[in-house]
């Protein structure tokens, strides 16, 4: 079994079976991670351009390493020391990273769009390491490798999405991953930002907390973004705290083995709750590691994949 | 298309894996610091039928692993797909152990060498041993099996199949 394309642009695209194979390829490399020596050779000699056109640590850092680990060369090209800055658009910027050889290219743009967009103009694989509102398939493949390495499975689950979910492609590429897993997907926040129409995702939506959390295996708070506030959506972080934070005291109505995730990076007392974010429940670093494995996964099989 | 003619029946085998026990014994003094590892997946039984031949005999336990040498291939690059990965797990350090890979065919030697590669990135083991159950020659690298229960001389074209009960088939080695 392989993958049917050279690109990892979104979860709508891929199949279950193929989201299943990423996912036992990732516990593979996951052993690895495990050794002294973190550091396999599968993909010596090929070379990983990052295109960060968004600011971001985590997701970045975590490409760099899993490149490092499956032994590409590496490059990274932020947006501020580019030419991006000069005026180069997407796709010039794309064909000279591919004239010095590139192989793979994992792009983070704030327009959705912009990794089918160069997928279509590059022969290198594109990956989405997130793209505006859109998609970011590898946080929601190492959720879903965290769910089954925590729970055993995902068909069947009840999983609670809270936050910002109209702005948030974590959230999206969740949701596609989920439900063709069989899950029973609950979004939770206000109205302005988990709207009723959402529902055609094949989704519960819950503007109440405590009847959205009940009987919840995984909750999944977002970040609120900061960049939000004041426009709106929500009157201010102390109410949105108060009224969709996951606390301790609302974490009792989920199920008494529910785990807390979140994609990082959090704003502590907004979405979640320190001790909650802390506490023996939380899996959130454990995301973290997950992401290596899924990444290093995504890449060697996408090396696979000859069009 | 030319039926798979049959080579070894389960009691061949089983006779051939009993003598591969005592000449590991008997090249090792024994059991101290010997650990099996196969490779997946057909070696991975064996060294378990290794394993409980030598506790027959020695009455000792040695530590069992399985190893996947998917990352290690030196073909990744022209394959049409990339190999399915399967379980690595040694459960010692491997570090100062006398270490016995065992695989069901040698044939090139490229997996050994990919084997022996992975080894190496676990520890620093004191020895590293080969094991297999056929050895049927065209060697592409200098590999040598220290333990093999048959050499059985084949054309570069045909096929060599070991099947085994643990895969829920009959025991034999078949060629075609």
């Amino acid at each position: 079994m392989k993958l049917s394309s050279k690109d990892l642009l979104g979860i709508k695209e891929l199949t279950k079976d193929e989201i299943i194979l990423i996912l036992d390829t990732a516990s593979g490399f996951k052993g690895v991670l495990k050794r002294n020596i973190k550091k396999v050779p599968a993909l010596r000699g090929k070379t990983a351009v990052n295109l960060f056109f968004e600011p971001s640590t985590r997701t970045r850092t975590s490409f760099e390493l899993a490149e490092k680990r499956l032994s590409l060369d590496v490059l990274n090209l932020s947006v501020t020391t580019s030419s991006v800055v000069k005026g180069e658009s997407l796709i010039d910027t794309a064909l000279n990273v591919q004239a010095l050889g590139a192989d793979f290219m994992v792009i983070r743009h704030s327009s959705s769009g912009a990794a089918h967009l160069l997928s279509k103009n590059v022969n290198a694989s594109v990956i989405n390491a997130g793209d505006g509102i859109n998609e970011h398939p590898t946080q929601a493949l190492l959720d879903a490798f965290t769910i089954k390495e925590k729970i055993g499975k995902i068909e069947g689950l009840k999983i609670a999405i809270v936050g910002d979910i109209l702005h948030s492609r974590v959230a999206k590429s969740n949701i596609y991953l989920l439900t063709k897993f069989g899950a029973e997907v609950r979004l939770i926040g206000p109205p302005t930002l988990v709207p009723q129409e959402l529902e055609k995702l094949g989704v519960k939506v819950f503007h109440d907390m405590d009847s959205g959390l009940d009987g919840v295996n995984v909750v999944m708070a977002l970040r609120i973004q900061m960049e939000r506030q004041g426009k709106g959506f929500f009157p201010s972080t102390l109410e949105y705290s108060k009224n969709w934070g996951l606390t301790s005291e609302r974490l009792f109505k989920a199920d008494k083995d529910a785990i807390v995730m979140h994609p990082g990076p959090i704003n502590r007392g907004v979405e979640v709750a320190s001790d909650v974010a802390d506490g023996p429940r939380s899996v959130i670093l454990e995301q973290v590691t997950n992401g290596l494995a899924v990444r290093m996964a995504v890449m060697y099989l996408l090396a696979g994949v000859r069009e | 298309m030319p039926m798979p003619k049959e080579l070894l029946d389960k009691k061949d085998i089983d006779r051939m894996l009993a003598r591969m026990a005592h000449e590991i014994l008997e090249k090792n003094k024994g059991t101290k610091d010997l650990c099996l590892v196969g490779i997946q997946r057909g070696g991975v039984h064996l060294a378990k039928r290794l394993a409980g031949k030598i506790k027959g005999i020695e009455g000792a336990e040695i530590p069992v692993g399985s190893l996947d040498i998917a990352f290690y291939r030196d073909d990744l690059n022209i394959r049409k797909e990339q190999p399915q990965i399967r379980r690595t797990e040694v459960p010692c350090e491997i570090t100062d152990m006398k270490v016995v890979l065992v695989d069901d065919v040698l044939f090139t030697g490229r997996s050994i060498r990919a084997a022996m590669d992975a080894l190496m990135d676990m520890g620093r083991p004191s020895c590293i041993q080969l094991a297999v159950l056929i050895d049927r020659g065209h060697r592409e690298l200098p590999v040598k099996a220290d333990f093999a229960g048959k050499n059985i001389p084949t054309a570069i074209d045909e096929n060599v199949e070991v099947s085994l009960e643990e895969d829920g088939l009959e025991d034999k080695v078949t060629i075609e």
